[in-house]
């Protein structure tokens, strides 16, 4: 069984000023479309209109949300394979998202990626990455041409518990710390590597903040379903990087509520710590929370409504779109937009 | 016109784009201070500075990833990877992320971005450290790949590299560093793509790469002088993309051709071009397409031993024989 981690003290480390009214609201609505975005994902999987694989941020949705509200318009996003909320709290429709979910012409990239692998440019979301642990040096890289280009722009990168022990995790940490880059890493540690306990497989009780010192990094651990924490820990550490004071590394402890996979079940977790868990539901917490400060239920109710129409329009317009033109296939290897590779 | 080793190549390449371009940076393993575990890169650091000529840890996830990261946000990185064996601890940023991201992305994301690496056998350097692994990065769709085998050509070709908006694995073969060749003064860039013929005969056609490319030229005189066999010799200076016209051609006159790999034998890029050439010349074909490879064996350290292994000119001109005689 899991152990559970220490409670972290590291979000107390100075007052912090109140999160206005907006701010709140925008977090939660954030958080409800993508509630209901992964969860259409999931019903769509269901009816066959997705194929391959998916890997469902059910449960997490307040690390997405914190930092998407927090990150400046040209920061950059990465992220993993569990990517498609972070992809979308950059601004992508979802309409872009399900239609490459679904593999067709209404998707992002038109089916070339897939579930695994949600980019927008556009949006700063530069990538999900489906190898563990490639995408830490890669957001090091565009903090380095950030540094190096003068813009202030910060590279926030997200992963899992799992990273933690692979090689490129401690390699971009050093690197990042060394070159004093203006990145943020952030582990979602939901306590599960695929299918096996993380503490049952890590030589330190936080996988993510336990190793900051080895890197000379303080140690932020924080409760990652609760959003306030999450956003304000995400403006510390935006600003620290934004301002030349280089990179944080901040573990966020949420837990996901399905299996690592459209093919996993999750039957290894006890049925008490699901249970535990599904009672910190970041969603209809924040919810509770918002009434407590006073927001009215009717202005709550708007925004679950909104979501819903929103995914509702979404799913129809992502589904009836037509099949990508199978000669996609053949283009933008190289640069020139083709494949070529002999004269 | 100037008298250049081909280490000092790589300096005036990489010196005349840094110069042109000031979005072109540099990255590597002892590559600033210490110019250089092979000296490709003394004075570049005092030229252009520690913001663009920068020394990493011995970290190579981290300096391709980071090559790969800093392209993809307009910069144009070019990293070297000391020895080429080194790719097998970094091929995931390679293989997965660099080749294919330009395609998995709809086009969205541009990588032009250049590896530099010490390729190859000769420099008694053993197994781990000799290895020539152009033909792995061949092998994987989205990588261009270019191997000069001198120095006028590693000055041109790394400009082109660096100046292509794709990613380029470039391949030094490290046992040449010493070879001095004329390498032009002035803006110098090679085009991507394009093999040159070295020498021109009748009888066979000797496709060569990198340190083939003057072992061939060596069997050629040799099968002229004293054998009577007149050869052409062609160095295919970049394998993707591939001047298969300009191959084609050559084989075509002489109806001939033996390829000369210092890849171990198994699919090594004699074999794709072998393929080509059976499949749209075999008509003109006189007789069997013919490689010289490096045995499918890994490469001992000691001097013997390695100049056994190694394609050598006695043994182009002992295949060429017994393939024409």
């Amino acid at each position: 069984m899991a152990a559970k981690p220490k409670r972290a003290a590291a979000a107390k480390r100075k007052p912090q000023p109140a999160i206005d009214a907006a701010t709140r609201l925008k977090l939660y609505r954030t958080m409800v479309e993508c509630r209901l975005l992964e969860k259409r994902a999931h019903d769509l999987f269901m009816q066959n209109l997705i194929k391959g694989t998916s890997h469902l941020a059910l449960g997490q949705e307040a690390v997405a949300a914190g930092f998407g509200v927090a990150m400046r318009e040209d920061d950059y996003t990465f992220c993993t394979y569990r990517g498609h909320n972070h992809t979308y709290v950059r601004g992508v429709s979802m309409t872009a998202i399900l239609g490459e979910l679904m593999g067709n012409s209404a998707g992002l990239m038109r089916g070339k990626g897939g579930s695994m692998h949600l980019t927008s440019v556009d949006h700063g979301a530069m990538g999900s990455y489906a190898i563990i642990g490639a995408h830490l040096p890669i957001a090091a890289g565009a903090a380095w041409s950030a540094q190096y280009r003068g813009t202030e722009q910060v590279a926030v990168c997200f992963f899992g518990d799992g990273t933690t022990n692979i090689g490129a995790f401690h390699e971009a940490l050093n690197f990042a710390v060394i070159w004093k880059l203006p990145v943020v890493f952030v582990c979602e540690n939901n306590l599960y590597m695929e299918y096996t306990s993380i503490y049952d497989v890590t030589a330190v009780r936080n996988p993510a903040a336990d190793r900051a010192s080895a890197y000379g990094l303080e140690p932020i651990l924080i409760d990652g379903n609760d959003v306030d924490v999450v956003y304000r820990t995400a403006v510390d550490a935006l600003e620290r990087a934004r301002s030349g004071g280089g990179p944080s590394l901040i573990e966020a402890v949420t837990y996901r509520h399905g299996g690592h996979s459209r093919a996993d079940p999750g039957k290894y977790r006890p049925d008490d710590e699901v249970k535990e868990w599904l009672g910190k539901d970041p969603v209809p917490t924040y919810r509770k929370q918002l009434r407590g400060l006073k927001i009215a239920e009717k202005e709550l109710e708007k925004i679950d409504a909104e979501a819903l129409a929103m995914i509702d329009e979404a799913t129809e317009t992502a589904r009836n779109a037509p099949l990508p033109d199978v000669d996609i296939a053949w283009i933008d290897v190289w640069a020139d937009g083709g494949a070529q590779w002999r004269n | 016109m100037a008298q250049l080793t081909y280490r000092e190549a790589v300096t005036a390449g990489l010196a005349q784009e840094m110069r042109r371009d000031e979005n072109v940076v540099f990255l590597g393993e002892d590559v600033a201070a210490a110019g250089g575990v092979f000296k490709t890169t003394v004075g570049l650091l005092e030229e252009f500075g520690p913001d663009r000529v920068r020394d990493t840890p011995i970290s190579e996830q981290a300096i391709l990833g980071a090559t790969m990261g800093a392209a993809m946000t307009g910069l144009k990185p070019v990293a070297e990877i000391m020895f080429s064996d080194f790719f097998a601890v970094c091929w995931d940023i390679v293989a997965n992320q660099i080749a294919k991201t330009r395609y998995m992305t709809d086009g969205q994301m541009s990588l032009p971005l250049v590896i530099r690496s010490g390729n190859g056998g000769g420099a008694r350097f053993g197994a781990q450290h000799s290895q020539s692994v152009e033909n792995w990065a061949m092998a994987i769709p989205g990588l261009k790949v270019v191997a000069p085998a001198m120095p006028a050509d590693v000055k041109g070709l790394l400009a082109a590299s660096i100046r292509d908006p794709d990613p380029v694995l470039f391949f030094e073969q490290k046992s040449m560093y010493g070879v001095k060749g004329e390498v032009p003064d002035d803006d110098h860039v090679e085009p991507l793509g394009a093999a040159r013929v070295l020498r021109s005969g009748s009888d066979v056609t000797i496709v060569a790469l990198a340190l083939m490319v003057p072992r061939a030229l060596k069997a050629a005189e040799e099968l002229e002088a004293e054998h009577g066999i007149s050869a052409t010799v062609v160095d295919v200076r970049s394998l993707v993309p591939l001047d298969t016209q300009t191959i084609l051609a050559e084989v075509a006159k002489t109806g001939r051709l033996v390829t000369v790999e210092e890849n171990p034998r198994l699919c090594g890029w004699g074999a794709e071009i072998a393929s080509i050439v059976a499949e749209e010349l075999f008509w003109d074909l006189d007789g069997p397409i013919v490689r010289v490879t490096t045995p499918h064996i890994p490469l001992a350290a000691a001097d013997s031993l390695e100049d056994a292994m190694l394609p050598s000119a006695d043994r182009i001109v002992a295949s060429v024989r017994e393939l024409v005689d």
